[in-house]
């Protein structure tokens, strides 16, 4: 085995350890990072504890307490159009909405992040290949390319989450391409290759361990768009079904409420909106932490 | 200049035609034979087999491809299933609405964007600008389809300014149709308002730091000046990005003109969707995304003209 291999699995963590650590204390001396994440904290919990929270079931309504509006006794948020708990259904739809969301970044950072790296890395007509698939994907703007791939399929959450996770591959694609490609080139990679480390090594070490950061924090910016987009397709028929609560589903049914209990009408979005709002600020947040523009 | 606008112009048809078969295999996507919409469940497999060789589906793809192709060259994007009605007439009937929706969202944006991108840009740090920037990010956060659905419920009900919904009836007044049009140009400025606003003020931040600036300071040049200097240096910028965000617009309608009824090509896709009338579905997004395709060739043509420095990148 090489030099390279002993030392630097030691030296490594040690310093990346320090960076984060130096990030995440910028990051809490930013106020409005910390109550983007307390937002976004609260509504995850209140998303995975539900059923402790409320002991309404969500699917289940009474067809006298039908469009009650808030503060109504028993139901604090009032009832939407079946009669059905509003803040139980906003709370068990935060599961599919955040899940929703989240999942597609999750996926595209993967499968992206990897086909970008190799792309990258191998350059030539790896790269050429991948790229200019990557260009034709981004002839679409990303909202129709969803909606078209997710209305051939047909309405589901499954086929929302491959529409989704299709949109937002080519951005992590290009974003992680560019990383990798600057990052080839430097010294210390030379220095690795010439010291004997392997291709996956590098890749794993070297290339990893510099752009990791930028590309994650990248992947943050899309969770806004992401979580926009899934409600939206929900929004319009594509995506969850009724009677699953789901926030973009909800302001869709609840839209023959518009002019009864407008409040209630408009709730849903007010959660869809918390969340793609703390995302972004977190992700700007995060941005100037780690001294990005 | 003519060598860098050929040199686009070659780049696009590559798109162009990866964007059609992309089109084309959408209804290679959906689930089921094609041909269970046009013939009764109890066809016989004889008549099943005309009708299937009738659309040139007994063909290899590559081919059916082609046929498709040599079709929508000439104008025709096939039938809708739904209206029985050819589905480049649909789409011409619905993108007038779309298109006056979309320029008129994006005039808006571009005003709202400059001078909120400006103000906030020359007082970095400023609470005006602190003002400036939360309203930007808030406009590029918002689920627009929930705005439009809050306009409604302040403009529309409780307030009775503004038509809640569609546009109107044919030969009323221009006032009255404008007023249908203004809560959904609201809503669709939102979000490109937002980018731009974020995009020119990091780039006045920027030109002000930048040593022509402080050259221009140092001859005496007075502010009024100084910032018809920056303004000249942001407009490229931000005209590329109007230019991108149009092509978004006329896109992103579907949600937009689903909440107010709008019939654009937005509710034409919505329509396509729940009738699951897929010739419909391909025909509108093929028209959206090479709408898309043409906008960002011209952006790509017409920046040089704007900032000569991009040619020779």
């Amino acid at each position: 085995m090489t030099v390279s291999e002993i030392t630097l699995p030691t030296t490594q963590p040690t310093r990346s350890q320090g960076y984060w650590s130096n990030v995440w204390h910028k990051l809490l001396r930013d106020r409005v990072s910390v109550a983007c994440m307390i937002v976004l904290a609260l509504i995850i919990l209140s998303a995975i504890f539900a059923p402790l929270l409320t002991s309404y079931d969500p699917a289940v309504g009474s067809v006298v307490q039908r469009l009650k509006p808030p503060f109504t006794e028993g139901y604090i948020l009032g009832t939407d159009e079946l009669g059905r708990d509003m803040l139980t259904r906003l709370l068990y739809g935060g599961r599919m909405s955040l899940i929703m969301g989240i999942l597609p970044v999750l996926l595209a950072l993967v499968i992206g992040g990897t086909l970008g790296t190799v792309a990258g890395f191998v350059g030539g007509w790896t790269n050429t290949i991948i790229m200019r698939a990557t260009d034709v994907v981004f002839a679409f703007p990303s909202i129709l390319l969803a909606v078209a791939i997710a209305g051939a399929l047909g309405s589901g959450l499954l086929n929302a989450l491959i529409a989704l996770t299709v949109v937002l591959i080519p951005p992590m694609v290009r974003v992680t391409e560019s990383a990798t490609t600057q990052v080839r080139s430097l010294d210390f990679v030379e220095a690795a290759r010439a010291s004997g480390a392997g291709g996956l090594t590098i890749i794993r070490v070297h290339i990893l361990g510099n752009i990791l950061a930028p590309v994650v924090v990248y992947a943050t910016s899309l969770l806004s768009v992401a979580i926009i987009m899934s409600a939206g397709l929900s929004f319009i028929g594509l995506g969850a079904k009724p009677p699953t609560p789901e926030w973009g589903l909800m302001l869709n049914t609840l839209r023959s409420a518009i002019y009864s209990q407008p409040l209630i009408a408009a709730l849903p979005g007010v959660f869809i909106f918390a969340v793609s709002l703390s995302f972004n600020l977190l992700s700007d947040g995060l941005r100037s932490a780690m001294d990005m523009s | 200049m003519l060598g860098y606008i050929l040199k686009r112009l070659l780049y696009a048809v590559p798109v162009t035609l990866a964007v059609s078969i992309i089109c084309f295999s959408l209804v290679q996507l959906a689930p089921g034979d094609p041909l269970t919409v046009v013939l009764p469940a109890d066809a016989s497999q004889e008549i099943v087999d005309q009708t299937r060789a009738r659309y040139g589906l007994d063909k290899p793809l590559p081919t059916q491809y082609l046929l498709w192709l040599g079709n929508v060259l000439q104008g025709d994007l096939g039938t809708s299933i739904a209206s029985g009605r050819s589905v480049a007439s649909e789409i011409g009937h619905a993108i007038g609405y779309t298109l006056s929706v979309a320029v008129l969202a994006c005039l808006l944006a571009l005003v709202v964007g400059l001078a909120l991108g400006l103000v906030a840009g020359y007082a970095m740090g400023s609470p005006v600008d602190k003002l400036a920037s939360a309203t930007a990010i808030s406009g590029v956060s918002v689920p627009h389809y929930w705005l439009g659905i809050v306009l409604v419920v302040f403009f529309s009900v409780k307030l009775g300014w503004f038509p809640a919904m569609g546009a109107g009836r044919s030969g009323q007044s221009l006032g009255d149709a404008l007023s249908f049009m203004i809560l959904p140009v609201l809503t669709m400025a939102a979000m490109p308002a937002g980018i731009i606003t974020r995009s020119v003020r990091a780039l006045v931040a920027e030109k002000l730091g930048q040593e022509f600036v402080t050259a221009l300071r140092a001859k005496g040049m007075t502010s009024p000046q100084i910032f018809a200097h920056v303004v000249k240096n942001a407009a490229p910028t931000a005209l590329a990005v109007i230019g991108v965000q149009m092509g978004y617009l006329m896109a992103g309608s579907i949600l937009v003109e689903t909440v107010f009824a709008w019939p654009g090509t937005g509710l034409l896709l919505n329509n396509a969707i729940l009738t699951r009338d897929i010739p419909l579905l391909q025909g509108t997004i093929l028209v959206l995304a090479l709408i898309f395709v043409a906008l960002n060739l011209i952006v790509d043509i017409l920046q040089p003209l704007f900032d000569p420095r991009i040619q020779r990148a």
